[in-house]
C-alpha cells in the first residue's frame, strides 16, 4: 500500500465491481416524526449508515481489492480498522488491499462525522455487511464458473475453492462476473465465525499509513498543491466578536511575493462554523504570506467579548457555584438537609481552564472555486458539514460542492468545524476562481481555536457516623457548546451534563445535581472527551477527597459509591443523551466499572509502599460508552518536579476490532491526559487569549512523558456485544488519577488545573 | 541560489531569508517536511544540515548556501535512518503521523552521533520535538529496536 492516500475520484475506481448509487440502508433522523420511535447509535445519525459492497469495494482483475474508507483519519487508525473489517470478512488478503478516501457524500457512504469515539463502534456491523455481502457474490459467481452448488466452494484468503475437485480462482479472476451478480439481501448474509477471524481481533495488525508516513509521502491537507495555486493566511480580528474597522496594507504589499489583500465578511453570533471575517494575504507561497500579515495595519472595531477576562470570569463562575440554585439536573431525597444535619460534611471547589487542541497540522484548506462548483481538500473530521456549510456561503448547492478528505495531522474535535474550508472557499471566489491554500498558522490555530470550556466545579458530600456517604452535592458550571449554536444558551446540553454529571453511577441516598448559568466569551467547542475532562476531575479527585477526610482506602470508597453490580437504565439518572446509543441496549454496567477498577488496582499493584516523595492515584470513569481506570504512580522531587514512572489503564470498550489501535489511542490520551493536566491552559485578557505557540501554550514533550504506559484490556464475552468508543474514553481519568497520586505523594491537593508550578515550594 | 538538497543541486529562485521549510514546501514542492509552529517551538520540520538536525522553519536558505540538505524523503539512503523508518513501521508507532517526518529525522541524528542512547539521551535530543498525539513512548521503543538492530547488523 505505497500509494498516497489517494481520492476515489481520481482514480478509475470501476474496475471490478461498478460504482453504483443504490444505498441499502440510510436513517434519516433528520425526518423522524414525535410518533415515530427515537433513533439510537448509527441509525440515529444524520444520513445514517450504509452497507453497500457496490459502494464501498472493488476488485481490479489483478486481484487488488480497493475499499473505501469513509471515516476521516487524524491518528485513531479508522484507514486500518474498518477496511480490516471488510478484508476479513471477505476474505481478502491485506496485502492486496489497498485503501481509498471517501469525499464528503453522507448519502451515498452513510454518516462521515469523525467524532464521539463513534467510527468503529457505528460501522463494525455494516462493514462485516460489506464484506460478507461481497465474499457471497464472489463465491456464487465461482460456483457459476464451475458449474457446482454455491455450498460447495468457500472464499479463502482472495480466492474460491472448490476442495472436493481442487480448483481454486483468484479474487481478480471473479471480479467481472461477481459484480454482475445481485447484491445478495442483508438478511441472507452468513457471516464468518469469530474463530475465523485473520485480522479483526488480531494485535499484530500493521497501519494502512504505517510506511507512507515513515517515508514522509503522506499527503495531509498542509500538502496539497494545485497548478496554479497561491497561498493565503488571514488576519483574524483578535477579540471574538470584534470586527475589521479599517486597514492599511501599503506595506503588506510591498513584501516579495505577496499578491494582495481582500477582506473577509465577519458572522454574528452565534458562531456555528462561519468565519471569523479578517484580512486575508495573498501570495506567492506561505512565507510571504505570513510576511505581508506582519505588516497589515489594522484597526479593530471592539465587540462584546473585547473585556473577556479569565480571572474576572472565574471568580463570577466560583461565586455561581457556591450559590445554591441553578437549573436543577437531578434530585433524590435531601441533600440539603442531610448536608445540614450530618457529622461530618467535605465540599470542595475545582477549576480547570479552557484548552485548546492544537493538532500537529494547524487548519489549512484548499479550495478551487469555478463559478457554478467548487472544490476543496482539508484536513475534515465533518466532510458532510463541510460541504453544507461551504455551499451556504457560496450559494450553491451541497451538490456543487465537493469536499475531499486528506490524512488529518489531528483533529481532536478543532477540525469539525469547517470554518477554515469557508475562509478558503470563499477567498478562492474572490479570487475570480483562483486555486488558494489557506494556511492557519500556530498562532491562529491556538488563539481562534473553538475552545475547551472553561469550567468551575463545586462539589459537597455528607457522611453517616459510620462513614457512610449520605448524600452528594455537585454544582458545574461552564460556558456550553449550545452557545455555539444558540448564542443565548447559557447551560450545559443534555450530552455535556451526561458526560460525568448527571450518569454518575453512585448508590448515595441523597443526590443533588446542579447546572448554574454562564454565558460565552469565545467560540466553545468539543475536545477529545469534551466535558469529561472538567467532570471526572472533579469527582474523581473529589472521592481521593472523602476517602482521606474519613481514613478510608480510595479504591474501597470508590467500590463503595458504585455499590452492587447492576445495571442502570441510564433515564433513571436524567441522561436522556447516552452517547446517543439505546439505553436498552447500553445500560450503565456498574459491575463493567467495578471490573476495571479491580483489575487496575490489582495490576498496579495498589497500595504498595512507596519511598518518600512517591505515590499512587486512582480514577475511574465511564465514557463514551466504555469503562476505564486508570493508577497513575508519580514521583516529586523536593523541587516540586513532577514525574511519572509509571500508568495502568484496565479499558472495557467491549469487543475489540482492532487492538494495537486502542492501544494506542489509550496510551495517546494518557500523554495528552498528562499535558493538560501539567500544562494545559488558554486564559484570556482583553478578550484575547494570551497564548499563541507552544511556548505559551505548552503541550507534553518526550522528557514528561510517563516511563511506562501499560494498557489493560478487558476481554469481551462475543462479537455479538455491544461496542465501546476508544479515542476519547482513555483520557477523562488521567488527570485526577494523575492530582491523587500528587497528593499520596506530598499531601498537597490540586484543585487548579494546570499543575504547573503549583507543587514549587 | 543553489541549494543542494538530498544530494541534488536545486536552482532557488527565492529571498535570502526565506526559511528553508518554506522554499521546500512550496518553492521546491517538497511536502515531507512539516510546518507546525514555526517558531522552532515544536521540530515538525527538522530537517539535517550538514548531518545536524536543525529546525528549517526558523533557518533561512541563505545559511545552507553550499551546505547539504537532508529531508526525510532522503533519509532512508542512510543506514541509521533506514533503520529508524523500519523500526517505526515495525512499532507501529504514528498515529496521525504528522510529527514523524521530524521525529524520524531528529532521530536519526541522534543515532549517527550516538549508536547506544539510553533514556536520557533520547530524551534530550527528542524533546524538541511534540508529538501532539502522544507516541512518545513507542518512539522511544523504536529508536532503541533501531540502536540494536544496527549493532547487531554490525557485529554480525
Ligand atoms: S515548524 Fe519548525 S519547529 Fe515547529
Ligand atoms: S503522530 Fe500525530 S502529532 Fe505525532
Amino acid at each position: 500500500m505505497k500509494d498516497k492516500i489517494a481520492n476515489i475520484s481520481r482514480r478509475n475506481f470501476v474496475k471490478g465491481f461498478a460504482l453504483s448509487g443504490l444505498v441499502l440502508a440510510v436513517g434519516l433522523p433528520g425526518l423522524s416524526t414525535a410518533a415515530e420511535a427515537k433513533q439510537y447509535g448509527r441509525d440515529g445519525m444524520p444520513h445514517g449508515w450504509v452497507d453497500n459492497p457496490l459502494v464501498f469495494v472493488s476488485i481490479a482483475e489483478d486481484g487488488t481489492v480497493t475499499i473505501v474508507a469513509h471515516r476521516s483519519e487524524m491518528g485513531q487508525g479508522v484507514r486500518t480498522s474498518l477496511p480490516m473489517v471488510v478484508a476479513d470478512e471477505m476474505e481478502a488478503d491485506w496485502a492486496q488491499v489497498k485503501v481509498v478516501q471517501a469525499y464528503g457524500d453522507e448519502e451515498k457512504f452513510g454518516n462521515q462525522d469523525t467524532d464521539g469515539s463513534r467510527s468503529v463502534r457505528h460501522f463494525f456491523m455494516p462493514m462485516r455487511n460489506v464484506g460478507a455481502a461481497a465474499r457471497m457474490m464472489l463465491e456464487t459467481a465461482a460456483a457459476a464458473l464451475w458449474s457446482v452448488p454455491v455450498s460447495e466452494v468457500k472464499a479463502m484468503n482472495h480466492k474460491v475453492v472448490h476442495e472436493a475437485s481442487g480448483r481454486s480462482v483468484g479474487f481478480g479472476e471473479l471480479a467481472q462476473s461477481a459484480s454482475k451478480l445481485p447484491v445478495p439481501e442483508r438478511e441472507s448474509l452468513i457471516y464468518k465465525d469469530a474463530s475465523d477471524f485473520r485480522y479483526i481481533g488480531k494485535s499484530d495488525m500493521k497501519l494502512a499509513d504505517g510506511e507512507v508516513i515513515a517515508t514522509g509521502q503522506t499527503e495531509y491537507g498542509m500538502d496539497i498543491r494545485l497548478e496554479n495555486m497561491v497561498y493565503a493566511v488571514v488576519a483574524h480580528p483578535p477579540a471574538y466578536g470584534d470586527t475589521l474597522a479599517s486597514y492599511d496594507d501599503k506595506e503588506t504589499l510591498n513584501v516579495p511575493g505577496v499578491i494582495k489583500t481582500l477582506t473577509l465578511p465577519s458572522s454574528a453570533p452565534p458562531a456555528v462554523f462561519n468565519p471569523l471575517g479578517g484580512v486575508v494575504v495573498v501570495a506567492e507561497n506561505t512565507w510571504a504570506a505570513i510576511q505581508g500579515r506582519e505588516k497589515l495595519k489594522i484597526e479593530w472595531k471592539a465587540g462584546p467579548n473585547s473585556d473577556y477576562e479569565s480571572a474576572a470570569f472565574r471568580e463570577k463562575m466560583q461565586t455561581s457555584a457556591n450559590q445554591k440554585g441553578g437549573k436543577v439536573l437531578r434530585q433524590l431525597g435531601d441533600s440539603y438537609q442531610v448536608l445540614e444535619d450530618a457529622e461530618a460534611t467535605i465540599s470542595a471547589d475545582y477549576y480547570i481552564p479552557h484548552l485548546a487542541q492544537a493538532p500537529m497540522e494547524p487548519p489549512v484548506a484548499t479550495a478551487y472555486f469555478k463559478g457554478d462548483s467548487c472544490e476543496l481538500w482539508a484536513p475534515t473530521q465533518a466532510p458532510q458539514a463541510s460541504r453544507d456549510t461551504v455551499a451556504k456561503w457560496l450559494e450553491l448547492k451541497p451538490e456543487q460542492v465537493k469536499v475531499n478528505v486528506t490524512l488529518l495531522g489531528g483533529g481532536f474535535g478543532r477540525k469539525s468545524k469547517p470554518d477554515f474550508l469557508v475562509e478558503a472557499a470563499l477567498t478562492s471566489k474572490a479570487l475570480g476562481g483562483k486555486p488558494v491554500k489557506l494556511v492557519w498558522t500556530r498562532e491562529d490555530d491556538i488563539q481562534h481555536s473553538y475552545f475547551h470550556t472553561v469550567s468551575y466545579e463545586h462539589l459537597q458530600a455528607a457522611f453517616d457516623e459510620n462513614g457512610k456517604t449520605q448524600a452528594w452535592l455537585h454544582r458545574t458550571v461552564a460556558p456550553s457548546i449550545a452557545s455555539t449554536f444558540d448564542a443565548s444558551s447559557v447551560h450545559q446540553m443534555p450530552i455535556e451534563i451526561g458526560m460525568g454529571v448527571v450518569n454518575i453511577p453512585f448508590s448515595i441516598p441523597n443526590i443533588q445535581l446542579e447546572n448554574p448559568a454562564a454565558e460565552n466569551h469565545t467560540r466553545i467547542g468539543w475536545f477529545r472527551s469534551v466535558s469529561n475532562i472538567p467532570h471526572a476531575f472533579a469527582v474523581q479527585s473529589f472521592i481521593s477527597e472523602m476517602a482521606h477526610q474519613q481514613n478510608r482506602d480510595h479504591k474501597a470508597l470508590l467500590l463503595e459509591l458504585i455499590g452492587d453490580d447492576r445495571e442502570i437504565d441510564p433515564r433513571m439518572l436524567r441522561d436522556e443523551w447516552n452517547y446517543g446509543e439505546s439505553p436498552e441496549q447500553y445500560p450503565l454496567n456498574t459491575g463493567r466499572l467495578r471490573r476495571v477498577i479491580e483489575h487496575v488496582t490489582e495490576t498496579a499493584n495498589w497500595g504498595k509502599s512507596l519511598p518518600e516523595g512517591q505515590g499512587q492515584g486512582l480514577a475511574a470513569h465511564y465514557s463514551f460508552v466504555t469503562y476505564v481506570a486508570a493508577v497513575v504512580e508519580v514521583k516529586v522531587s523536593d523541587d516540586g518536579e513532577v514525574s511519572v514512572p509509571k500508568v495502568d489503564i484496565s479499558v472495557d470498550c467491549g469487543p475489540q476490532v482492532n487492538p494495537e489501535r486502542i492501544r494506542s489511542q489509550v496510551e495517546g490520551a494518557c500523554i495528552m491526559g498528562i499535558s493538560l493536566a501539567m500544562l494545559g491552559e488558554i486564559s484570556f485578557k482583553d478578550g484575547v487569549a494570551v497564548q499563541n505557540n507552544f511556548d505559551g501554550y505548552q503541550v507534553s514533550r518526550m522528557n514528561e512523558a510517563p516511563a511506562e504506559i501499560n494498557v489493560h484490556l478487558m476481554p469481551a464475552n462475543s462479537y455479538d456485544d455491544p461496542l465501546g468508543g476508544v479515542g476519547e474514553p482513555g483520557m477523562p481519568p488521567i488527570a485526577p488519577a494523575l492530582c491523587n497520586a500528587i497528593f499520596a505523594a506530598t499531601k498537597k491537593r490540586i484543585r487548579n488545573l494546570p499543575i504547573r508550578y503549583q507543587l514549587e515550594a | 541560489m543553489k541549494l543542494t538538497i538530498n544530494e541534488q543541486v536545486h536552482e532557488l529562485n527565492a529571498p535570502d531569508e526565506m526559511p528553508i521549510l518554506w522554499a521546500l514546501r512550496d518553492v521546491l514542492g517538497m511536502t515531507g517536511t512539516k510546518f507546525g509552529c514555526g517558531k522552532s517551538l515544536c521540530g515538525a520540520c527538522t530537517v539535517m544540515l550538514d548531518g545536524n538536525p536543525i529546525r528549517s522553519c526558523v533557518t533561512p536558505v541563505k545559511a545552507a548556501e553550499n551546505k547539504s540538505i537532508t529531508t526525510i524523503e532522503a533519509i532512508s539512503e542512510q543506514k541509521t535512518g533506514q533503520a529508524i523508518q523500519n523500526a517505526w513501521i515495525e512499532n507501529n508507532v504514528p498515529q496521525c503521523g504528522y510529527c514523524q517526518s521530524g521525529q524520524i529525522v531528529s532521530a536519526t541524528a541522534l543515532l549517527n552521533a550516538n549508536p547506544q542512547p539510553n533514556d536520557e539521551d533520547i530524551n534530550n535530543a527528542m524533546s524538541g520535538n511534540i508529538c501532539r498525539c502522544g507516541t512518545y513512548n513507542r518512539i522511544r521503543d523504536a529508536i532503541k529496536q533501531a540502536a540494536n538492530k544496527l549493532e547487531a547488523d554490525h557485529e554480525g
